[in-house]
């Protein structure tokens, strides 16, 4: 085996078993209402940083693609005007395409 | 037909019986198989991005498959093969690959809460835990809801990702990039979406989320890509302990459900 299946084989099994960790926690510790108010609050957090990070920045730079942020606003104004999920994420993914295709951005 | 699915598994008490804080408007009924279908799809495509990555940093088409196949987590496989590209060390790669898995543990807190699984079916159940099935699970307004996205996102996701990390492992990123087709905002605005109720209703909410977004962005230059993301669980730190009462907090304890929603026979089994 080369080191290069056992760092793919290391980092699949170290990713599964964070993630198994979370589950298997024992649910007596989210009785301490700051960790119950943690564990709630921490995807608003993540999903939030991850939401500006993929869209303002490529790697460890800022990278403002005027096309991406269009999307994203555009997904505010359909959220903004009550547009179901699917239709919120259509509308992004629309925006920045229809800007790359027409050479606007 | 997975809408038919998800229109006839409405809860009697629709709405109301909220894991979110009122969040979703009463004429609007949750969509958890048809929304987990589409967001799976649109971030699945991605996956052929991961594949061309991983091979033109030296991988195997093998080694690409099983990366996606048992890590199943973007992040990280990209983190991994990123690190290979730049001719950095394998153990180095690793770890931060496995490090930037963290995140899905603080994710995996939450949702043993709302899904509560049980014994061994933990085992399958845990390979789904990541940003975008947690994003839609939470967004489901009762835990029948929640559980069909949970398993709806995550197998459409699944094999549409693996798909695509074939197909992109083998060539098939030439044939047109992702962002032409504008699936690079598909994540940002997804999770946007998918936290927009409780952004809307919870002054918390809002503070925690600026906060992670401001803390990931101004760290963002100077620590290793991925990590900015997990520091925005500080946030979340200091907000639950800034108002940790919140007993009209959003999306939470089997005891209100119980008391949201009488109808649900037996909240403890209903996932």
């Amino acid at each position: 085996m080369t080191a290069t299946w056992i760092a793919v084989l290391a980092t699949a099994a170290g990713c599964y078993a964070l993630k198994l960790a979370g589950l298997t926690v024992p649910q007596r510790i989210l009785a301490d209402a700051r960790m119950r108010r943690f564990a709630e609050l921490v995807p608003v957090a993540l999903l939030a940083a991850l939401s500006a990070v993929q869209t303002v920045t490529n790697g460890q730079a800022f990278d403002l693609d005027p096309a991406r942020l269009a999307g994203l606003g555009a997904a505010v104004v359909a959220l903004v005007l009550r547009a179901p999920f699917l239709a919120v994420i259509v509308v992004a993914a629309a925006t920045a395409a229809i800007l790359r295709a027409t050479g606007i951005s | 037909m997975p809408t038919q699915q998800a229109e006839s598994a409405r809860p009697p008490n629709g709405e109301s019986a909220g894991l979110g804080r009122g969040g979703r408007p009463a004429d609007r009924p949750p969509r958890p198989v048809r929304d987990g279908i589409g967001l799976g799809l649109a971030v699945g495509i991605s996956g052929v991005a991961f594949g061309a990555a991983a091979v033109s940093s030296g991988l195997t088409v093998w080694q690409a498959c099983v990366l996606s196949m048992l890590a199943f987590t973007g992040a990280s496989q990209f983190a991994l093969v990123g690190v290979i590209a730049g001719g950095g060390s394998l153990l180095a790669g690793t770890a931060g690959a496995i490090l930037l898995g963290s995140r899905n543990t603080l994710y995996g807190l939450r949702l043993a809460e709302v899904l509560r699984p049980r014994g061994l079916f933990r085992v399958p159940a845990a390979l789904a835990v990541i940003d975008e099935t947690t994003a839609i699970t939470l967004a489901q307004p009762d835990p029948a809801a929640a559980k069909k996205a949970f398993t709806a996102t995550f197998w459409c996701l699944y094999v549409t990702w693996n798909l695509a990390t074939l197909g992109g492992a083998l060539g098939a990123g030439r044939i047109g990039s992702p962002q032409a087709f504008g699936l690079d905002v598909v994540g940002p605005a997804a999770f946007l979406a998918l936290i927009w109720p409780r952004l809307k209703t919870g002054r918390t909410e809002r503070l925690v989320a600026l906060a992670g977004v401001a803390l990931a962005l101004a760290t963002t230059s100077v620590l290793p890509v991925g990590v900015p993301v997990i520091l925005a669980a500080t946030a979340a730190l200091a907000g639950a302990l800034a108002a940790p009462g919140a007993q009209d907090s959003p999306a939470s304890a089997s005891s209100r459900r119980a008391a949201a929603a009488p109808n649900d026979s037996s909240p403890g089994d209903a996932i």
